[in-house]
């Protein structure tokens, strides 16, 4: 009887002590990656980083400012592309669309949502990169654009649908007309969760590297325009990564520092956004 | 249509249109809205049965009954809110102003017949923006802080409210925010008022200012109101109709209901042996 209780307590105080332990794993991952990273790459980041090309090889010094514009464009490429399609396709599933269509769009996009990314690469490739003969800014843009949809549909119909019945009742007693109220009090009423959703799915194809691989190539000089080959801080940190130079290996570790802490400053705004509180409190 | 499953109704009020008949008592002028032989439906369930009844221009009407009678449905089905649930189907005809309403444009119908609800849904925007809304999706061109100093006044709610008009509406009480709600409604001057239960969510205070409100604005517009609350029927009213399991079961001046009702059902319910 006692020696039954006192192995019940072991159990259950073992079994507390481990969900502990892995709470602590999952969380000093990140530390330590942030960490590793700062030790490794703090050093190589300096104003030459974020304003010089790439050093010619055998040469130290150089920077990744190349990379760095080449990632701006491709996002704003990808937002571009994928944040209206899937805006405006969660619109359609929260508001327009019958069960079963939205069924299938749902399970359609939560599919390419865990299609590989390289997958995804060698889609943009086909379409894109081989029939035009090139790689581009327009294929990565493309790429990333394609991962963005499924994030954004799924976040912005969840937030839609949050928005209480009672405020397009509300509209449209007044005579607003389905598109109207949509417009007017749906996405105004929702347009914080929506811009998180964003935000992550910003954030979370701002380090995809395969799909670029395909599209977007490198290039160790600037890139003019949006029709040529472009590096990006990504293959960027992969290329420098695989290399044999040391002084490169810290300009990848200094390259992964800045993305993640692009990342993560995304990510707080995200949750700041939200934490003001979503814009309709319940009546 | 239904006559052989449904019990004897007394209904006093026939609309003009059908009937030509008026009540004997206290006959009304005009009717603003004739309801005639509605039936309703959610998908295969019949939840309103052959409901004929006239609603008088100017008045205050109530629509009472326990739960689940059908009173939100029938108000919902005079600006065709019903439409917003799918499977709902509706038959037969309900005139505003001698036109039925069911072959008109349904935003138009809407801008001519009002509605607040139950709970109180401002919008979140700020207190004008609130009462303006109407207005502006109107493409109305009248002076908008004229518009909407007018209507908050005839909801009473200008005095306390305005030196914080660019407030969120979010920041006023519940009974200020239902306030605004029917100031937002009045904003485009409808012809008719549909309230469903619209002091259910408040408390005694912020009902009784929304009683007296709604008692005043008989001037402007006709006024159809749901409710579970029999006194407040009886206080507001003019006429009252009483509902039961989606049938009417008696349609009288208000007085007349609630002192000498003629359905043994109706006497049932108001001295308060159901429902």
């Amino acid at each position: 009887m006692n020696s039954g209780l006192r192995w019940r307590k072991f159990v259950s105080n073992f079994m507390l002590t481990m969900t502990g332990v892995c709470a602590v794993v999952a969380v000093s991952a990140l530390f330590f990656i942030l960490g590793y990273l700062v030790y490794n790459g703090g050093t190589s980041i300096s104003w030459n980083f974020f304003t010089k090309l790439p050093a010619p090889v055998g040469e130290n010094g150089g920077g990744m400012a190349n990379a760095i514009l080449g990632s701006a464009k491709l996002l704003a490429l990808a937002t571009l592309f994928g944040v209206p399609v899937g805006f405006l396709g969660a619109v359609y599933l929260a508001e327009f669309s019958g069960a079963k269509i939205a069924f299938i769009v749902r399970y359609a996009a939560d599919l390419l949502n865990g299609t590989p990314s390289i997958v995804i690469g060698i889609f943009a490739y086909t379409l894109v990169v081989h029939p035009f003969h090139r790689y581009s800014t327009y294929a990565g843009g493309f790429a990333l654009g394609l991962m963005m949809i499924p994030i954004t549909l799924r976040s912005t119909e969840e937030f839609l649908l949050a928005v209480p019945r009672t405020l397009r009742e509300g509209a449209m007693a007044l005579g607003a007309s389905k598109w109207k109220t949509i417009v007017s009090v749906i996405v105004p009423a929702a347009y914080r969760g929506i811009l998180t959703a964003i935000l992550l799915a910003f954030a979370r194809v701002a380090g995809e590297t395969a799909p670029l691989l395909f599209t977007a190539l490198g290039n160790r000089y600037w890139s003019h325009g949006l029709n040529e080959p472009t590096a990006s801080l990504p293959v960027m940190i992969y290329t420098y990564a695989i290399s044999a130079y040391d002084d490169w290996h810290r300009q990848a570790w200094a390259a992964g520092l800045v993305l993640l802490t692009l990342i993560l400053v995304i990510n707080i705004v995200a949750r700041a956004i939200l934490s003001r509180g979503v814009s309709v409190p319940r009546a | 249509m239904h006559a052989s499953v449904r019990p004897a109704v007394s209904v006093n009020i026939t609309p003009p249109v059908t009937t030509g008949a008026h009540r004997e008592t206290t006959a009304p002028a005009e009717m603003r809205m004739s309801i005639s032989k509605v039936n309703f439906w959610y998908g295969p369930k019949q939840t309103l049965f052959d409901i004929s009844l006239g609603i008088a221009t100017s008045k205050v009407t109530a629509l009472i009954g326990p739960s689940g009678c059908g009173k939100s449905t029938l108000l919902r089905t005079l600006d065709r809110m019903h439409e917003t649930v799918r499977n709902a189907r509706l038959e037969g005809e309900i005139l505003l102003d001698g036109k039925n309403i069911l072959d008109q444009d349904v935003t138009l119908l809407r801008r001519r017949v009002g509605m607040v609800f139950q709970r109180p849904n401002p919008f979140p925007k700020s207190i004008f923006e609130n009462v303006a809304y109407g207005l502006r999706i109107n493409g109305s061109k009248v002076p908008m802080a004229e518009a909407v100093e007018k209507s908050l006044r005839h909801a009473a709610l200008w005095d306390e409210v305005k030196d914080q008009l660019h407030k969120s509406a979010y920041d006023l009480s519940g009974g200020q925010q239902q306030r605004l709600c029917i100031a937002r409604a009045l904003a485009v001057e409808p012809e008719v008022l549909l309230l469903d239960e619209p002091c259910s969510a408040l408390d005694p205070i912020s009902t009784a200012k929304i009683e007296e409100l709604l008692v005043q604005l008989k001037d402007l517009c006709t006024i159809v109101t749901v409710t579970h609350n029999m006194q407040q029927a009886a206080r507001i009213s003019d006429f009252t109709a009483f509902l039961l399991t989606g049938q009417l079961i008696e349609f009288s001046p208000t007085p007349q209901l609630f002192t000498k009702p003629s359905d043994p059902r109706t006497e049932a319910y108001i001295t308060g042996r159901f429902g």
